[in-house]
């Protein structure tokens, strides 16, 4: 197994490294020790391949993965899984601003809280967050569903477009046109198998409410044009 | 950007240190700014005297002889410590002002950068590891400390813009962010009396921090009112003679990351500036919330 110790090694070798892989799988799972809040650790990832980083990470880890299964055995700092396409990535504490912002795809999981703008601009990209997450979460959200098992902070999903948003505690306050939607069957069947694939056994999916898009800022509207 | 840290000693062991910390993790911010460095120490406390930290572009004609002409001025007991482009002066607790007019008239050319009890502050442009070699700030003790590296947005970078930034006695702040109402502040905390040396914003939140301690408000106090009458993007961390503050503005996209242990409180604009601390292992890490007011005194 290929351990990378950032202590002695340079970020670009771990990368590089990291960026080599075959893309077809086979791929043997890397160890990363002393991150000591390092940016841009496994980014661009586009193998399948199990990293396992031991400490907390700084700015945009994990962004643009595709494939990659990646677990951070601490905290984040912003822009974690930034512009994620495809793949898993288990933050194992907290989270700090814009996690999982402009992403495609995959599977970001948080077990602890994540902090203001959680989803931002999010564009298919599934996110779970065992705590809570803080202001301006899901801003402009297109697709993709944000699932947070604590609180939402202000503003949630403001000027949202099609993301689902589900929320098992309290939400502060809703940004612009996001509004409180009824839990259809087939809500219930997609969160069932969000919580299942972050390994969440013991919460329902019926203690959620679901959150979406009003769509009234889908166009412009002639009567609002005073506010301007 | 700008990098901003700061160190809260509770456990008085770690003292001898306070320096040689906060250094390093200054040095580590560099990335974040690379136009100037300071850093504020509060060191012990000295019965019945007070310190200015004061700054000179000519720092050996300026402070040659400075102790005789400050004592000839009626400055009785004043004595100087240059340390490189700055010097501290110590004279009587109640001599401050006398001082600061004995200096203008005397060396015009001479910036005060601080005064207080306890307080020093030393700042120049240039790459934090420089500055902090400069002023030999690793051999400095102290109870906490604040520091900033800066990447200028709202004034020019010199000595005077750079932070921390004191406009009071024991009081200093660094800022991470940018204000947008600190004009019409600086004149308003101008007709109040307080003294201002630049164009800078972060001085204005300094000032009117001071402007609202004078009041007769603590620190945490003096940091919920900020929320209410600034406007812009902030970080904040500030000192006073014993204690130590954060602020973060509503919106909160100056980053920080603060970590709390039986021995210290620590700040740090990222993770990477705290991960050297003694016991960060185990410590409490965490985000300071949006405008949430966190205060620690001595």
């Amino acid at each position: 197994m290929p351990v990378f110790d950032l202590a002695t090694t340079e970020l670009r070798d771990l990368n590089a490294s990291l960026h080599a892989l075959d893309k077809d799988g086979g791929n043997e799972e890397f160890e990363v020790t002393n991150p000591r809040g390092a940016h841009a650790v496994a980014v661009g990832i586009d193998a399948p391949v199990d990293v396992q980083i031991k400490g907390s990470v700084g700015y945009y880890c994990a962004g643009m993965n595709e494939t990659a299964n990646i677990t951070v055995h601490g905290n984040a700092g912003p822009g974690v899984a930034e512009n994620m396409m495809s793949g898993k990535v288990v933050i194992k504490g907290d989270a700090s601003q814009y996690a999982g912002a402009t992403a495609h795809g995959g599977l970001l999981v948080i077990e602890g809280n994540a902090s203001s703008r959680c989803g931002i601009s999010m564009k298919g990209i599934d996110i779970v967050v065992k705590g809570n997450i803080g202001h301006m979460s899901a801003f402009m959200a297109q697709s993709g569903n944000l699932v947070v098992l604590g609180d939402a902070g202000d503003a949630l999903g403001d000027s949202l477009y099609e993301a689902r948003l589900f929320v098992r505690g309290t939400v502060k306050s809703l940004g612009a046109d996001c509004i409180k939607k009824d839990m259809r069957p087939e809500h219930i069947e997609i969160l069932a198998k969000l919580l299942s694939d972050a390994g969440i056994t013991d919460v329902k999916p019926e203690e959620f409410t679901r959150y979406g898009s009003a769509r009234q800022l889908y166009n412009f509207n002639i009567d609002n044009a005073d506010a301007y | 950007m700008c990098g901003i840290v700061g160190l809260f000693l509770k456990d008085k062991s770690l003292e001898p240190q306070l320096g040689a910390l906060l250094s390093e993790m200054l040095v580590t911010m560099t990335d974040r700014g690379p136009d100037s460095a300071g850093i504020a120490i509060y060191g012990a406390d000295q019965n019945n005297l007070a310190k200015l930290t004061i700054q000179s572009p000519e720092p050996e004609t300026d402070f040659a002889g400075l102790t005789d002409a400050l004592r000839a001025a009626g400055i009785a007991n004043a004595s100087i410590l240059p340390k490189s482009t700055h010097a501290v002066i110590t004279v009587g607790a109640d001599q401050i002002d006398a001082t600061r007019t004995a200096l203008a008239e005397l060396r015009p050319n001479i910036r005060v950068m601080g005064t207080g009890n306890v307080m020093e502050i030393y700042k120049e442009v240039g790459l934090p590891k420089d500055v902090v070699e400069r002023f030999k700030i690793t051999d400095m003790s102290g109870t906490h400390g604040i520091g900033h590296t800066r990447m200028a947005t709202e004034s020019a970078v010199t000595t005077l813009g750079a932070h921390p930034f004191s406009t009071g006695s024991d009081q200093c702040l660094v800022h991470n962010g940018s204000l947008s109402n600190h004009n019409n502040l600086r004149r308003e905390l101008s007709h109040q009396g307080i003294r201002m040396e630049t164009e800078n914003d972060s001085e204005v939140a300094a000032a009117y921090l001071t402007g609202e301690m004078a009041k007769g408000k603590n620190l945490g106090e003096a940091l919920t009112s900020a929320l209410d009458d600034l406007d812009g993007f902030f970080t904040f961390v500030v000192g006073t003679k014993s204690g130590f503050g954060v602020v973060r503005d509503p919106i909160a996209c100056k980053p920080a990351v603060m970590a709390e242990t039986d021995a210290y409180v620590a700040f740090g604009s990222e993770y990477r500036a705290l991960v050297n601390l003694p016991g960060i292992e185990d410590a409490r890490v965490w985000e300071p919330e949006p405008a949430t007011v966190y205060f620690w005194e001595h």
